[in-house]
């Protein structure tokens, strides 16, 4: 403790965290809209890894989940445009059946992947992580096989989702209308993933699921004794959360944008990781974490944007941007090192369950 | 054990150490053999896709792996692009499999060889205009192996201190490593008076790797390197007292610990060691082959050295082949996709399902079931990762 009064000694530090508390009141709704939009991926990946990591599946292949399913979102719906023409949009969110061909195909697609992880580590018994990274590089690969392929034909996507408009007089509201805009000011996507977290945090606390869930993954023999069914429930929870993983790629190339880019994901599927990790494998924990996550990219890009001046300015534009670019990575860094001694995993994560009746 | 060998059908067969070598072998190339059949299927499937071609072509895949394969060994240059593309992957691929045989998974490939790279060119750009190779090449070469020891030490001190998984810090330290590559070529190792930030040319400056011109014009001098390193880490981990230890702590971190092993420093200096071969890589590929750095300058070895650690089994022997059917793979795509026009990521996906088969191993499966063994095979045990019956023993 004995650094922070001699830190104090010098004004100029003092100055520039005033001025900074004042720059983030300042573009508070800004930086907060971005927060809650940057986390809604991380935190559909890392939902997807709470609910296989609960139930004992180490699932890092949440990366090519969310890839293929943004590509194949992207590509369905626009071959559905191709084909049924691209439709009228409902009066909420832009919706068109195009769109909504495109996420049924994306959400197939995120189970399928899960299914051959669910195979490979559950039935096969191989090696969790080196499953996972399998399909990390197969997604990358395959994803920009058919990428480049489809390059030469000039397709044009079937759009994106639009965000829900919130209503001028919410937003004025004093003290809580910049927090209401915040969490709506979202597509639909976007709102499904905070009423999805509420869901499994209940869920996963207080229903039989949930119980059972948690047991296989601390103690998958005590939970076989007591009749559930171990093998069939990770291999349900694995193929199950797929769908959440592909929302969040969903979210990538139909609702953020309406376009794909190869390796588009970013290393988001690794953040919703630590997110998960961070958050103690909880559903509003890992939302939490992911929202501390995101922050950090909403402040790097009011930053860019609006730039602050006097010394807060000064000091910012010695800094190189590359820097801001890589904060996000740095703080995921810190924050998961910083947590991970008091966040503990489910015991029997990542081991292979093997039935003792083998005979 | 080679009487117990003879005995057909028994168990102990299976333990036959030259027996075990070929069905090794036998595994990989099944593997192999499968993805290239599997891919070749999805070139049909999507050749409607390509300009110029017919929907479900036959033809076409045999038109690609065709142009892989003279790409990838038709003289003259073939053998040597084959050669240049194989040197980096050894030396990662080495990088990653010492770190699987001590139980941890560097996939931080791709930001250590950036970082060996930004190391090698630091050198290169503080030497001046005017180098003696002699003196040069071999500091930059060094400074790429402290670069990328140093971008290995910070998770494997991660990992040791805190206990943070090194997937996770790995890949979020790639995206810093990338950004701080941006940095170096857009500020410090910019060339002054130059319009576009790029760096010094190595091979302006004569700090260009030697060509041994023989072999083709792109096998640069890097290639011996990587011959050497293999003999040098089969050493380090088979004949020395660290290797041994290395293996123990993959193979059960809690008995080496008990044994009074101290399993944090051996993880640190693993992980740094794995980040000096892959920061290695880095080095010769930018005195080698691309000579001056762009922005833009990135890399694919750091995830292809996994397939190539995995495919070798993390033994240095196994890795050396690995990574030359990789290296080979990587210079064909390039005429492959000029000619038949099939897209060179091709090869990534084939990556994926030649990993895909080996963990699956259909041959090791069946052989099993046949000689009664059970369901008791455990794939990543071949595989060389996590508790490897060799390293116990």
């Amino acid at each position: 403790m004995s650094g922070i009064p001699g830190a104090l000694d010098s004004i100029p530090i003092l100055g520039i965290f005033f001025q900074l508390i004042g720059y983030v009141l300042a573009n508070l709704q800004f930086m907060s809209n971005t927060t809650v939009a940057v986390a809604v991926p991380i935190t559909l990946a890392a939902l997807c890894g709470v609910l296989c990591e609960r139930s004992g599946v180490v699932n890092i292949g949440l990366e090519g989940i969310m890839l293929t399913a943004a590509f194949v979102g992207w590509i369905v719906a626009a071959a559905a445009a191709g084909a049924l023409g691209p439709g009228t949009p409902l009066p909420f969110f832009g919706v068109t059946a195009p769109l909504i061909i495109g996420v049924v195909a994306a959400l197939i697609a995120g189970m399928a992947v899960s299914l051959l992880h669910a195979w490979l580590s559950i039935s096969l018994r191989v090696d969790q992580i080196i499953s996972g990274t399998i399909i990390n590089i197969g997604a990358a690969g395959i994803t920009g096989y058919m990428y480049s392929l489809i390059s030469s034909q000039s397709l044009i996507g079937a759009g994106q989702f639009h965000k829900f408009v919130v209503p001028a007089g919410v937003v004025d509201l004093p003290v809580v209308g910049w927090l209401i805009n915040a969490i709506l000011d979202q597509g639909p996507v976007g709102l499904l993933t905070i009423f999805i977290v509420i869901v499994l945090q209940i869920m996963l606390f207080r229903s039989r699921w949930g119980l059972r869930t948690r047991a296989s993954g601390e103690h998958p023999r005590a939970a076989e004794t007591v009749g559930i069914d171990v093998i069939w429930l990770r291999y349900r929870n694995v193929v199950a959360s797929g769908a959440l993983a592909a929302l969040g790629g969903v979210w990538l190339s139909m609702e953020q944008t309406g376009n794909f880019n190869a390796g588009m994901t970013q290393g988001r599927g690794f953040i919703g990781l630590a997110a998960m990790i961070v958050g103690r494998w909880t559903p509003l924990g890992a939302f939490g974490a992911a929202l501390l996550f995101a922050s950090v990219t909403g402040l790097s890009q009011s930053l860019t944007i609006s730039h602050p001046t006097g010394d807060l300015g000064n000091l910012i534009n010695g800094v190189p941007g590359e820097f801001w670019e890589a904060l996000p990575y740095i703080i995921t860094i810190v924050i998961l090192a910083g947590f991970i001694g008091r966040s503990i995993a489910p015991a029997a994560d990542g081991q292979p369950y093997e039935r003792e009746s083998a005979t | 054990m080679s009487a117990s060998a003879n005995a057909a059908g028994s168990r102990s067969s299976l333990r036959g150490w030259g027996s075990n070598l070929l069905w090794t072998l036998a595994e990989s190339v099944v593997a192999i053999l499968l993805a290239i059949f599997v891919g070749g299927i999805g070139i049909v499937l999507f050749s409607g896709l390509l300009p110029n071609h017919s929907a479900f072509d036959l033809g076409l895949p045999i038109a690609a792996y065709g142009a892989l394969w003279s790409g990838a060994v038709g003289w003259p240059n073939g053998i040597g692009s084959t050669l240049s593309y194989a040197t980096p992957l050894i030396l990662a691929g080495l990088g990653v499999g010492l770190g699987f045989k001590a139980g941890l998974f560097n996939i931080g490939g791709r930001g250590q060889f950036l970082m060996g790279s930004v190391g090698a060119m630091t050198v290169v750009t503080l030497m001046g205009a005017h180098q003696n190779g002699l003196v040069t090449i071999p500091l930059a070469l060094l400074a790429g192996a402290l670069f990328g020891a140093f971008a290995g030490f910070i998770p494997g001190a991660l990992k040791a201190t805190s206990g943070a998984h090194e997937v996770v810090t790995t890949i979020m330290l790639n995206y810093v490593f990338v950004f701080a590559t941006y940095w170096a070529i857009s500020g410090p190792l910019r060339l002054p008076n130059s319009p576009q930030p790029i760096t010094a040319d190595a091979s302006a400056r004569g700090a260009a790797l030697p060509i041994i011109g023989f072999l083709g014009r792109d096998a640069h001098a890097g290639i011996l390197l990587a011959l050497l390193a293999l003999p040098l880490v089969w050493f380090l981990l088979f004949r020395t007292t660290l290797g041994f230890e290395i293996r123990a702590a993959g193979a059960n971190s809690d008995a080496a610990r008990y044994a009074g092993m101290k399993t944090k420093q051996l993880i640190v200096l693993t992980m740094s060691m794995a980040g000096g071969l892959c920061g290695l890589a880095g080095a010769t590929t930018l005195l080698g082959v691309v000579h001056q750095m762009a922005p833009g300058y990135d890399t694919t070895v750091g995830f292809d050295a996994i397939t190539v650690a995995l495919l070798g089994r993390s033994n240095p022997i196994g890795i050396g082949l690995a990574g030359l059917l990789l290296g080979a793979m990587r210079a064909g795509a390039q005429s492959m996709q000029i000619s038949p026009g099939v897209p060179a990521e091709l090869v990534d996906a084939l990556q994926a399902i030649i990993l895909l088969f080996l963990v699956i191993n259909i041959l090791r499966r069946w052989r099993a079931k046949r000689i009664g063994d059970g369901p008791i095979v455990k794939p990543t045990e071949t595989l060389g990762v996590g508790a490897s019956a060799e390293a116990a023993e």
